[in-house]
């Protein structure tokens, strides 16, 4: 397999600029002559259709939901950063680049994300020109808040609903294209499989989830921006619908999996209520610039918070990272959060959970305030929970939100299956083992507007094209397949549910392969995921039919993928010995209990190569350079 | 506690649906209502009985994918909240909950409680939109924007597009929707360009998708679960009419010479 990340050449500042310089071009009266797929229409797929509709090509996007206005991009709540350096107050391109590789554990290829932190700006400038109404100052500029992991403010927002609004000018953007026929929108109709011909990506299988049909797509290039797999933990903050099936698919087609244990479990969220629960919320991470994280000094406290007075209150993060306080990193703040519920000081049911109090920034700026900057967020919180934030401490929980893992792709954003881009979370690229907050909406715009309009240009004109369409074997083949596997889902007729089988893969991964992770557990957890995926295809009940709207058919294709993927996953964290971000074993820890790195060994990404089912797939690395910003300790105290 | 449901439940588009019972036993209150009928639904699949079809996705009440009514009233009636944040400590041991489709003509149903929304994304793709493409921004701050329009073009923009206004609305129609996207562009600068043209354009794609007209009746902004306020018809109202007045066939441009 070959890894070549394709980076520039030259100081890091310029090898952006050269890759523009050096990559082809389409000529604009030959760019309606190639077919290109794109899906998934969240802030990477939307921005990068629409974006391409405009250059000129032929766009099809497809995705499950039933608008391209639904895709999960809508649930980001705090911001996006971009170095914009409004505050003057000592950010630059370099800042961000230096926090994202650095808040990433230096896992992360420096080109990305370097190129990621210097079109951040042009992303600003773009969102504002569609209409997207970020915060503003009284004097009519944009505001920016801080966040998580930077000493700087410049993370942009409209009010909590950032990820929203982003989103929705994507999406506009995207209709635009639809009303001037440059792109033709298939929502609801979800991927099945990717079709390779010649050793190159050249069209998909998808079902159209009303009247079950399903159908062949050619196309000249594939676009996947289909988000991340976080659900394989069932309980996460991901939509019910996100999934893994377009990416795992594409991987059992040669695309290589890349660092798929990284995950990132979010420091903020509601804790979980009882066994029924589908989902878990997020709070945003931009609620720890005004709240003071605390949990009882005393093991099995159960005085109310009212009653704990100062002296008995331990403020951990502050404690612990006093320069970063409350704003440390989300996995930093996650594992602490983990390490006081474990020694016995965590609040509310269970003793899962800790306290994000705003009495003090109450006090200090007035409810007014604290309602302008979180109002929204604290009506959430106590819509669920039926408590009122503004009088009691919110309890919150980490859970897992973000996966920083995904399909291997070099600097052009292409996988290891040429014609075939992977962008957004969907991908593995710019965020090393963990994610910085504010960043995620950043890296699916960077890629859908602003990487993958000049890498797909280039590898069109670079390539010669033979004429296939739906009768190609290789096609014929892949739809036959696709239409046998959900025959065999129905055929069975066991006396499981798809659900009991996906909350049972979730628990195992969030025991064994979720905030700490030994080699002992990841072992059992491996051998017992395969277990179940076996008793899966047993006795798993879907009900039914093919050729109709079927919510459980749907799922049980998306839980199928995920009790393989859930394997690789536990492989991957097993072999990578040593900690880093979110990716945290127990063997490997400093003495004060924080990620002890192993450069000397594990400065790659992995990239995982399917070899067939119930094969072993083959481990390939991508050593990583670091030539800028040198890896030391990540130190946030 | 224990309930009782009567769900609509269709097929498909063609066939007729009817009104079915079904009991909901040990319902705890700390459930979301969607949480509830998942349960529901895990029993039917064991029994072999197709599950209640119902949309949904990031249940947070942000996608806008979930909405039904529940006894009558678009995502049950609690203020700002959608079906899917809404919690079953509101209910009580015995209630009889009727649980229906947005109706509509412009919005079909598809299965159960799914009905096709895609009248909406049409209406956007009419002008519901600034035409700029991409790489040709200026800087963000070289255009100030008071504060105040920018709350309001927030305010706007904050529709989730999931329908209650329109399933709310005894004319079924979609001014609350089409007024507040017309609203956040018309609130800002980057809008006004194009504000008359997408004013016409999108006002007669509603009309086109079959929504009734509106008669100033309220029930959209008291169901709504993002509280867009129906000032945001007012707008649209303005806009168009001047638009109107202004509208001139477009002359053929002739070339020079």
């Amino acid at each position: 397999m070959n890894l070549n990340a394709r980076i520039p050449s030259g100081p890091i500042e310029q090898r952006w600029d050269k890759a523009r310089f050096d990559l082809k071009l389409v000529n604009p009266a030959n760019k309606r002559k190639y077919n290109v797929i794109v899906v998934g229409s969240g802030l990477a797929g939307g921005s990068a259709a629409a974006t391409l509709g405009e250059l000129g090509y032929n766009v099809k996007c497809f995705c499950f939901q039933d608008s391209p206005r639904r895709a999960h991009s809508i649930a980001a709540q705090g911001g996006i950063n971009a170095a914009k350096n409004y505050q003057n107050d000592g950010d630059s391109v370099y800042r961000l680049f230096y926090d994202t590789v650095k808040g990433g554990d230096f896992r992360a290829r420096e080109s990305n994300v370097y190129r990621l932190a210097q079109v951040s700006v042009s992303i600003i400038d773009q969102c504002v020109a569609q209409g997207v109404p970020f915060a503003r100052e009284y004097g009519g500029l944009l505001a920016n808040r801080s966040f998580g992991g930077a000493q700087v403010s410049r993370t942009f927002y409209a009010r909590g609903q950032t990820g929203q609004q982003l989103l929705l000018g994507a999406y506009q953007a995207l209709e635009r294209q639809i009303d001037a026929g440059k792109v033709k929108m298939l929502p609801r109709t979800e991927m099945l499989d990717l079709i390779v011909i010649d050793g190159k990506a050249r069209g998909i299988v998808a079902r159209n989830l009303v009247t079950g049909r399903i159908d062949v797509h050619m196309a000249d290039a594939v676009v996947l921006a289909t988000g991340g797999y976080g659900n394989v933990f069932y309980l996460s903050t991901n939509a019910k619908g996100s999934n893994t099936t377009a990416i795992w698919r594409a991987y059992k087609r040669g695309a290589a999996f890349g660092n798929p244990c990284y995950t990132q479990i979010h420091p903020t969220c509601i804790p979980q209520s009882g066994d029924y629960q589908s989902k878990l919320t997020l709070m945003s991470e931009s609620l720890r610039n005004d709240g003071r994280i605390w949990v009882p000094l005393k093991q099995g406290d159960t005085r109310t918070a009212a009653q704990i007075p100062e002296s008995e209150r331990d403020y951990y993060l502050e404690r612990m990272y006093p320069s970063f306080g409350n704003l440390s990193p989300r996995d930093i703040a996650s594992r602490a959060a983990k390490r006081v519920c474990d020694e016995g000081r965590g609040v509310g049911p269970g003793g899962l959970g800790v306290y994000l109090d705003f009495s003090d920034a109450i006090r200090r700026l007035g409810q007014k305030t604290i309602a302008e900057r979180y109002g929204n967020l604290f009506e959430i919180y106590e819509r669920i929970t039926g408590e009122d934030p503004y009088t009691l401490p919110m309890r919150i929980y980490p859970a897992v939100h973000y996966t920083m893992g995904g399909l291997w792709v070099d600097y052009h954003l292409m996988s290891t299956v040429p014609g075939l881009f992977v962008l957004g979370e969907a991908n593995f690229s710019d965020h090393g083992a963990n994610r910085l907050g504010a960043s995620a909406l950043m890296q699916g715009l960077s890629d859908g507007y602003f990487v993958i309009p000049y890498t797909l240009g280039n590898y069109l004109a670079s390539e010669k094209f033979a004429k296939v369409d739906e009768t190609h074997p290789e096609a014929v083949a892949a739809l036959a397949q696709t239409q046998s596997m959900t025959k065999q889902l129905l055929a069975i007729k066991g006396k499981r549910t798809v659900s009991s089988f996906h909350r049972e893969l979730g628990k195992l991964m969030w025991d064994f392969c979720g905030m700490a992770r030994n080699a002992k557990g990841l072992e059992q957890a491996a051998d017992k995921i395969a277990g179940l995926r076996e008793e899966f295809w047993k006795n798993v009940n879907v009900s039914g039919e093919a050729g109709d709207l079927n919510q459980n058919l749907e799922s049980a294709g998306r839980v199928a993928d995920f009790l393989e993927l859930g394997e690789l996953m536990c492989h991957d964290a097993r072999v990578r010995e040593e900690s880093c971000g979110g990716h945290f074993r127990e063997e490997y820890q400093t003495s004060d209990g924080e990620a002890q790195r192993n450069d000397d060994s594990f400065s790659h990404v992995a990239a995982w190569e399917y070899q067939g089912p119930n094969q072993k797939p083959v481990r390939h690395q991508e050593e990583l350079q670091f030539e800028y910003v040198k890896p030391v300790q990540r130190s946030y105290k | 506690m224990n309930l009782t449901l009567h769900v609509w439940r269709q097929k498909d588009v063609a066939t007729p649906g009817q009104m079915v019972r079904y009991d909901a036993p040990n319902v705890s209150e700390h459930m979301s209502f969607l949480e509830m009928l998942d349960v529901v639904n895990e029993g039917l699949i064991l029994k072999g009985d197709e599950p209640i079809a119902f949309e949904h996705d990031c249940r947070e009440g942000i996608c806008g994918s979930c909405g039904f009514m529940i006894n009558g009233i678009a995502h049950g009636g609690f203020k700002n909240t959608t079906v899917c944040q809404l919690h079953m400590r509101h209910f009580e041991d015995g209630d009889e909950v009727f649980i229906e489709p947005w109706r509509a003509t412009a919005f079909p149903v598809m299965k159960d409680l799914i009905v096709d929304r895609s009248a909406f994304d049409r209406i956007i793709a009419s002008g519901g939109y600034v035409s700029v493409s991409t790489g040709s921004a200026p800087d963000g701050n070289a255009l100030p924007i008071r504060k105040q329009d920018s709350d309001l073009a927030m305010d706007a923009a904050a529709c989730i597009g999931c329908g209650a206004c329109v399933a709310s609305c005894p004319n079924a129609a979609a001014a609350l929707f089409t007024g507040a996207k017309i609203s956040h562009l018309a609130h800002l600068p980057q809008g006004q360009p194009e504000r008359k043209e997408r004013s016409l354009r999108m006002v007669r794609q509603m009309n086109a998708e079959l929504f009734g007209n509106c008669t100033n009746i309220g029930e959209c902004e008291a169901t709504c679960p993002k509280g867009i306020p129906i000032e945001v018809i007012a707008s649209m109202n303005g806009d168009f009419l001047a638009a109107s007045w202004q509208e001139r066939p477009p002359v053929e441009i002739a070339g020079a010479g």
